[in-house]
């Protein structure tokens, strides 16, 4: 007898020449919501891969114990059967369908005939809708629903299914504040009613607040399970990255100099709609040395004006001034923004970033074959040094830079990301949630190159949804809202409170 | 000392373990290349069922000269490939711009030399049309190719006044057909041929030297030894025998030169050209190459202005080899060039292909033309095996990734 749902007993998976999970042990208990820890590559995607029948029974060693059972799925239909459904961080929904189809896909409502019933697929729908809390029509295409809704119609699919288990990899790392907290309050109510999660997360915070029990997973093999009175972010950091993680934000004494970058009046119009004012007559500056934060809510106009300033890669009627050291420049093209001492690192890597099939090499030239070329031959050798140059100061982990970009972590993807704007050697750079996606230790990595940036001398712009990394590492604040920004504070003046108050500032009406 | 970084315990390792690293250079090397070892295995296996025929002098120089206008569209086609488009109109193309050709020498008189230059500037036009649409309007290249293959076939139509031109000046026939060949003086060997197969392969040897010393001065790994000379031999022999070949026949096939300086051009413009890269990049990751300050539309536009200077060229040939442009001239040549470049190991997907591969791919397709016509096997089941080598090729491209892949 025991209350544990779930026991995974000494799971080990080797993929060729990589041990990924090493005798790694869960018990998750009945009706809790278990959280999941480690750094990126630690294991905790495979480990779930495991559980749902991704790899199937036969492919790791060690036994899977669901409600007493000993089981073996041969794919995850087997382990859906069982009531194990997993939601991955894409996800996994079609676009052009409704709400109501995607929710029933491959499980559809049939009727007479074996034909579909369409007022009981939709009468169904808005039954599980009710109970995620998503007021939409079910007939609505997933297109128009934001990530956050999206993410709520995958639950929706995973209640149709009578889930029991629910695994939930990174939920809220593509939401917004206002959504993460929807999404955790409907994951404690649906504890209420008796379903059990797990939670994979980056987000210490969240995992306090709604995890009954955390186990940490370093190197592929389980570090400890902490109950919830005893959980603390410390504790947690310690075991996930093996060592006292005192600071989280490197030392940064700023070093303030002269103006390197302004921008007036700047306003840009939605690329399909111009009558939509996306950024709003946006004024601000960044200094020589001066790492300078913009804090606001996903949709609040951030990348919006980050992508319109750098070659007009995002909107329509744009207009607005830029200043270089005082100077008037034009940023109409991308090449035309490089030229002029800007780049622009993108929040998306995978979409926007990298050339994934590609390798660390190529990634890193390409913003800059110029200085790599002569008469419009580009000399690999040079290449290979100076990637190679980067791979080492980076400290990008890999075996050498002829390695492809999607095999590596996140982590290291973007260091590749920045080692290929570093070396277009840009006068500002702007970083677009520079640390999405990636572990306690990176971040820390990543923020130590920021440091080192602006004590080159350069301009950091950091665009971020975390406000605790906001006010880690910046020297100057600004707020943005409705595409509007709505007021800079210096760091000493921005507590959480204040900066909060301006990022969710309504425009007057 | 000139390994830096690359696993310094093999370079002065024990025998067994230098062994190990050779065969691991051997093995990945022949893994890169199997779409060679394919093409060897095809041109085996006819040699047997032909009982030799396909070896012969005279039918290694009809090879080249039969399938000297699909290589020339599988070198375009398999850069509109990589940067994730398609182009189905080559073939229509080709016949339109042959046709030109045709009405320009014998109706026009236009001198041979100044209607093949036109010939490639209208090609050139014909690409930039195409480009235009694709590019700055953003329609689907499958699109507007798809249109392109019935216009063009159209102009041609309309061009030759639905009939055959034929009976052109002998200066433009060599462009097809045509050989440089006793330059020297009559010799049962054609010292010519001879002496440019060694210029070649000197000139390989060299530029092979250079690479190394190069990427061993940067403190890059280099292959064994060994194994370097050994490809070196391997070559050597190879292009001996087959200028050999050519020169017991007729000597150099112009289409083959026409053929060697396009690969050497477009191997170095996709191989070190800062334009190659960005045609990779932006079948890679189009939006990633964007936001890096790849022009992305105007990558697009030229790719197209390239392939159709390029069929333009492949319709000269073609109507030079039969001395006729014909309203069926081109018919089908596109899905030759795409086969070939696909079996040749492009991606459909965009951001893969080579050159070489390419042409090792068209010349995959040629031998088997030419092998199952020796054996008089009917153009009906020559198709049929044509399309299931390419479906073959394709999967096990597509098998060997999700081995390799991983996960």
């Amino acid at each position: 007898m025991t209350t544990n749902i779930l026991e995974m007993r000494s799971i080990t998976k080797t993929f060729p020449g990589v041990k990924a999970l090493q005798e790694v042990t869960l018990e998750v208990g009945r009706g809790e919501i278990h959280a999941i820890c480690g750094e990126n590559g630690a294991g905790k995607s495979t480990l779930m891969k495991v559980l749902s029948g991704v790899y199937p029974h036969g492919s790791y060693e060690g036994d899977i114990v669901f409600e007493n059972d000993v089981v073996s799925f041969k794919d995850i239909r087997d382990s859906e059967a069982v009531g194990i459904v997993i939601i991955h961080q894409e996800l996994a929904l079609s676009p052009y369908l409704s709400i109501a189809e995607n929710i029933f896909l491959n499980n559809e409502v049939r009727g007479a005939l074996g034909l579909i019933d369409w007022n009981k697929t939709n009468d169904e729908a808005a039954k599980l809708l009710a109970r995620v809390g998503l007021r939409e029509n079910p007939t609505t295409r997933i297109m128009d629903i934001g990530v956050g809704k999206q993410q709520l119609v995958e639950i929706a699919k995973a209640l149709s299914k009578r889930v029991k288990l629910l695994i939930l990899d990174e939920p809220t790392a593509a939401l917004n504040d206002e959504d993460s907290d929807h999404l955790l309050d409907l994951i404690l109510h649906l504890k209420q009613q008796g379903i059990t999660s797990i939670i994979i997360s980056h987000k210490l915070n969240e995992i306090k607040k709604i995890a009954d029990s955390v186990t940490v997973i370093r190197d592929g093999k389980t570090i400890e399970t902490i109950g919830k009175s005893d959980v603390t972010e410390e504790r947690i950091i310690k075991d996930m990255v093996g060592r006292d993680l005192e600071h989280r934000y490197p030392d940064h004494t700023p070093h303030i100099g002269e103006e390197i970058l302004r921008v007036e009046n700047w306003t840009a119009h939605h690329p399909q709609d111009p009558t939509r004012v996306m950024v709003d007559n946006v004024n601000l500056n960044v200094h020589r040395g001066e790492i300078v934060g913009i804090a606001g809510l996903m949709g609040a106009g951030r990348t919006e004006f980050a992508m319109s300033l750098f070659g007009r890669s995002y909107g329509s009627r744009i207009t607005g001034k830029v200043f270089k050291s005082g100077q008037e420049i034009q940023t109409r093209t991308v090449s035309e923004a490089i030229k002029n001492g800007l780049a622009y690192a993108t929040e998306d890597r995978k979409q926007y970033g990298l050339n994934l099939i590609e390798d660390i090499k190529r990634n890193i030239s390409m913003a800059a074959l110029d200085r790599l070329s002569n008469l419009g031959l580009v000399n690999d050798n040079e290449e290979f040094k100076v990637a190679n140059e980067y791979r080492k100061s980076m400290n990008i982990k890999a075996p050498t830079v002829l390695a492809k970009t999607g095999k590596l972590s996140g982590g290291n993807q973007q260091k590749v990301v920045l080692s290929k704007w570093i070396y277009s050697n840009p006068d500002v750079l702007i970083l677009d949630e520079p640390t999405r996606g990636i572990d306690v230790g990176a971040k820390y990595e990543i923020y130590t190159i920021i440091n080192k940036l602006a004590a080159e001398g350069k301009g950091v712009i950091v665009i971020s949804s975390e406000l605790p990394e906001l006010l880690g590492i910046c020297d100057r604040i600004y707020a943005i809202s409705e595409g509007r920004i709505t007021g800079e504070l210096p760091i000493a003046e921005a507590t959480p409170e204040a900066v909060l108050t301006l990022m969710t500032m309504e425009s007057p009406r | 000392m000139t390994d830096t970084n690359t696993k310094p315990a093999e370079a002065v390792g024990p025998a067994p373990a230098r062994l190990a690293s050779s065969l691991s250079h051997i093995i990945t090397d022949l893994g890169k290349n199997g779409i060679f070892l394919a093409l060897i295995a095809v041109v085996v296996l006819f040699s047997f069922l032909t009982n030799g025929i396909l070896l012969r002098p005279q039918n290694i120089s009809n090879l080249i000269v039969q399938n000297g206008y699909i290589l020339i569209l599988a070198i375009g086609m398999v850069m509109v490939i990589v940067a994730g488009h398609i182009d189905l109109s080559v073939g229509s193309v080709a016949a339109f711009v042959g046709a030109v050709s045709g009405v320009l020498i014998r109706d026009a008189g236009m001198p041979w030399w100044a209607a093949i230059l036109l010939s490639l500037v209208i090609g050139a036009l014909v690409g930039a049309w195409q480009g235009f649409w694709i590019a700055y309007v953003g329609i689907p290249a499958f699109i507007v190719t798809l249109a392109g293959m019935l216009i063009f076939r159209g102009l041609a139509l309309v061009v030759l006044g639905n009939t055959n031109i034929g009976s052109f000046p002998a200066e433009y026939r060599a462009l097809g057909n045509g050989f440089l060949t006793n330059v020297f003086g009559e010799f049962a060997v054609d010292p010519l041929t001879m002496g440019v197969a060694a210029i070649t392969i000197i000139a390989f040897v060299i530029q092979s030297l250079r690479t190394r010393r190069a990427r061993e001065s940067y403190g890059q790994e280099v292959e064994p030894l060994g194994w370097f000379v050994g490809k070196l031999v391997i070559v050597t022999i190879g292009v001996g025998a087959f200028a050999y070949a050519l020169a017991t026949f007729k000597g150099i096939p112009v289409t083959l030169i026409v053929l060697a300086v396009l690969v050497m051009i477009y191997g170095v413009v996709t191989n070190r050209s800062v334009f190659g890269r960005h045609i990779y990049a932006i079948g890679g990751n189009r939006h990633a190459a964007e936001l890096s300050g790849v022009k992305t539309r105007q990558v697009d536009f030229y790719i197209f202005v390239n392939m159709g200077v390029l069929a333009a060229l492949a319709g000269l040939v073609f109507t030079a080899r039969l001395n006729l442009a014909g309203p069926k001239a081109g018919d089908g040549f596109e899905l030759e060039a795409i086969s070939a470049a696909f079996i040749g190991g492009a991606a459909v997907q965009g951001g893969v292909g080579t050159i070489g591969g390419a042409i090792i791919g068209g010349l995959i397709i040629g031998v088997l033309n030419n092998g199952m016509s020796i054996l008089g096997i009917g153009i009906e089941w020559q198709q049929a095996v044509k399309g299931l080598v390419l479906l073959f090729a394709v999967a096990f491209d597509v098998f060997n990734k999700r081995r390799s892949g991983g996960r």
